[in-house]
């Protein structure tokens, strides 16, 4: 029991130290979730929105498939990423296994069904009257698309942080496609990971607080931009 | 309108903030030397010591992950590293003997010592390997087993093996942890049971716990407990991608006479971890 006091103050010490190897995870971190939160988001809203919207053949169909991927292992990704971008693998000649963009890409995969079944279901959630208003306004179909999703924003805004969530704390993939290299792709939850496994339990305690922390600065930010001005 | 301009600044600086984070992700391949090698090196802190001096004296730059033997081998076959840093010979031989690796060089070694609670209920103090084997079979003690196939847990079922047994997989008293050194002997150590670990990592380990951990070397000595490290390069002619020289490069150093020296100057509580001997 000990070690959680004394992780509460090595967090503290860790980050008032500047401790490098702490803000090398950290940084990490954040370069890895905010490339595929940005690659989640370009490409989940648009398609969240399109599965959302429109009525289409098999649309039943794609919606369980979509779901099921909600419960994708991140191991499981790791593993299937790693099979693309192994030097044997069709992506290899790109390099990016043991690197920030590779890890990046397995976190995309991660993301994107919650982005997109979550702006799904928020704009079928939405009033059908506002399409009718939007069209008898004139709008187009990209002003419809904007006009919808801005209606639904607090939505899906819930969407990208809950995808968020999953990005930061999943650790199979950053261990399988990162491989936990020092300065390079440790990322806090590897580094958590390792440090478990050494024995060094004050410490694993030490950086999962500072990733709540993280976690409570990206949601602090957020909340004060739904705040109506 | 306070407001307003703090949420303007606001979200410039995520949206900027998340640019470079993206840009600076992409840019940052530099060129340098990819290793895998055992959680053994790494959990002791060898290579925190090691690697730096190595970057020091060539200017190449390092990069290691640290799996088990078993996935560390795999990872070179599939060409995604450069150089293997492992402990498992029958298995590296197989590896050089298939054409996946080249220049395999002995650096280091240390031994194996199975190691128990001091009261040890099996009784194998003192026995040969062999018979401590039998023991816990007999009283059916409980022994934790990496069960990752890893170079250790490959010795411990070369052990099982050469004590004339079957490996004893489905046994209640066997537990498998598929972890890495420290971790499974720290769950030895919550069962009350046997396992068997390198002499290096059960030195950080008592070092952890400041010189007296719960627990103790029972067998050792025995020539059949020799841990020999080497290092391979992956096959170059295989695998286009491996930068071979800077692999050469970092063969000829570790096995030169400075990181020799450090190897054998890499104490915890006054003790060698890993003893070099490169030829």
């Amino acid at each position: 029991m000990s070690f959680l006091l004394e992780g509460l103050i090595k967090a503290i010490h860790l980050l008032l130290d500047m401790d490098p190897e702490t803000y090398s995870a950290v940084w990490t971190t954040l370069q890895v979730s905010s490339g595929s939160m940005a690659a989640s988001l370009l490409a989940g809203i648009p398609l969240g929105f399109f599965l959302g919207y429109h009525d289409f053949r098999g649309k039943r169909q794609v919606r369980i498939v979509v779901d099921t991927l909600l419960a994708l292992p991140t191991v499981f990704v790791g593993l299937l990423v790693y099979a693309f971008l192994s030097r044997q693998g069709p992506l290899g000649s790109m390099g990016l296994l043991f690197t920030v963009p590779g890890i990046a890409i397995g976190q995309t995969i991660l993301a994107l069904p919650i982005v997109v079944a979550l702006t799904a279901t928020a704009v079928e959630g939405l009033d059908r009257q506002l399409q009718f208003t939007l069209v008898s306004l004139g709008a187009d179909r990209l002003q419809l698309l904007t006009g919808t999703l801005w209606e639904a924003r607090f939505a899906i805004l819930a969407a990208a942080l809950t995808a968020y969530g999953r990005v930061m704390t999943e650790v199979g993939i950053s261990m399988m496609v990162g491989g936990n290299i020092k300065w390079h792709t440790r990322t806090i939850t590897t580094a958590i990971a390792l440090e478990t496994g050494k024995g060094q339990f004050g410490m694993g305690i030490a950086l999962g607080l500072i990733l709540l922390a993280i976690a409570f600065a990206v949601n602090l930010s957020v909340s004060f931009l739904r705040k109506r001005a | 309108m306070r407001a307003l301009q703090m949420k303007r600044i606001l979200l410039w600086a995520m949206a900027i903030g998340l640019v470079w984070a993206v840009v600076t992700s992409v840019s940052s391949a530099a060129d340098s030397l990819t290793m895998a090698t055992t959680t053994s090196t790494d959990n002791t802190g060898l290579l925190d010591e090691l690697m730096p001096e190595f970057t020091k004296d060539t200017g190449i730059d390092i990069k290691w992950t640290a799996t088990g033997t078993g996935k560390a081998l795999k990872l070179g076959e599939n060409c995604d590293v450069d150089v293997l840093m492992v402990h498992a010979p029958p298995a590296e031989k197989k590896f050089v003997d298939a054409g996946f690796g080249v220049n395999r060089r002995e650096i280091m070694y240390n031994d194996f010592v199975l190691i128990g609670p001091p009261g040890d209920p099996a009784g194998i103090s003192g026995k040969t390997v062999a018979e401590a084997m039998m023991q816990f079979e007999k009283k059916k003690a409980v022994f934790v087993s990496r069960g990752d196939n890893s170079g250790t847990n490959k010795k411990e079922i070369g052990l099982w093996k050469a004590a004339g047994l079957e490996v004893p997989d489905r046994a209640e008293w066997y537990v498998q942890t598929g972890q890495g050194m420290l971790s499974t002997i720290r769950i030895a150590a919550e069962r009350d049971g046997y396992t068997l670990t390198d002499r290096g990592t059960y030195i950080k380990y008592s070092a952890d716990h400041k010189g007296n951990p719960p627990l103790k070397v029972l067998v050792e000595g025995d020539a059949v407990l020799l841990n020999q490290y080497s290092v391979i390069v992956v096959n170059p002619d295989r695998c286009k991608n491996v930068k071979a020289d800077l692999a050469e490069k970092f063969v000829e150093w570790i096995t030169g006479d400075r990181a020799q020296q450090q190897i054998a100057e890499f104490r915890l509580l006054g003790q060698e971890l890993f003893h070099p001997n490169a030829k």
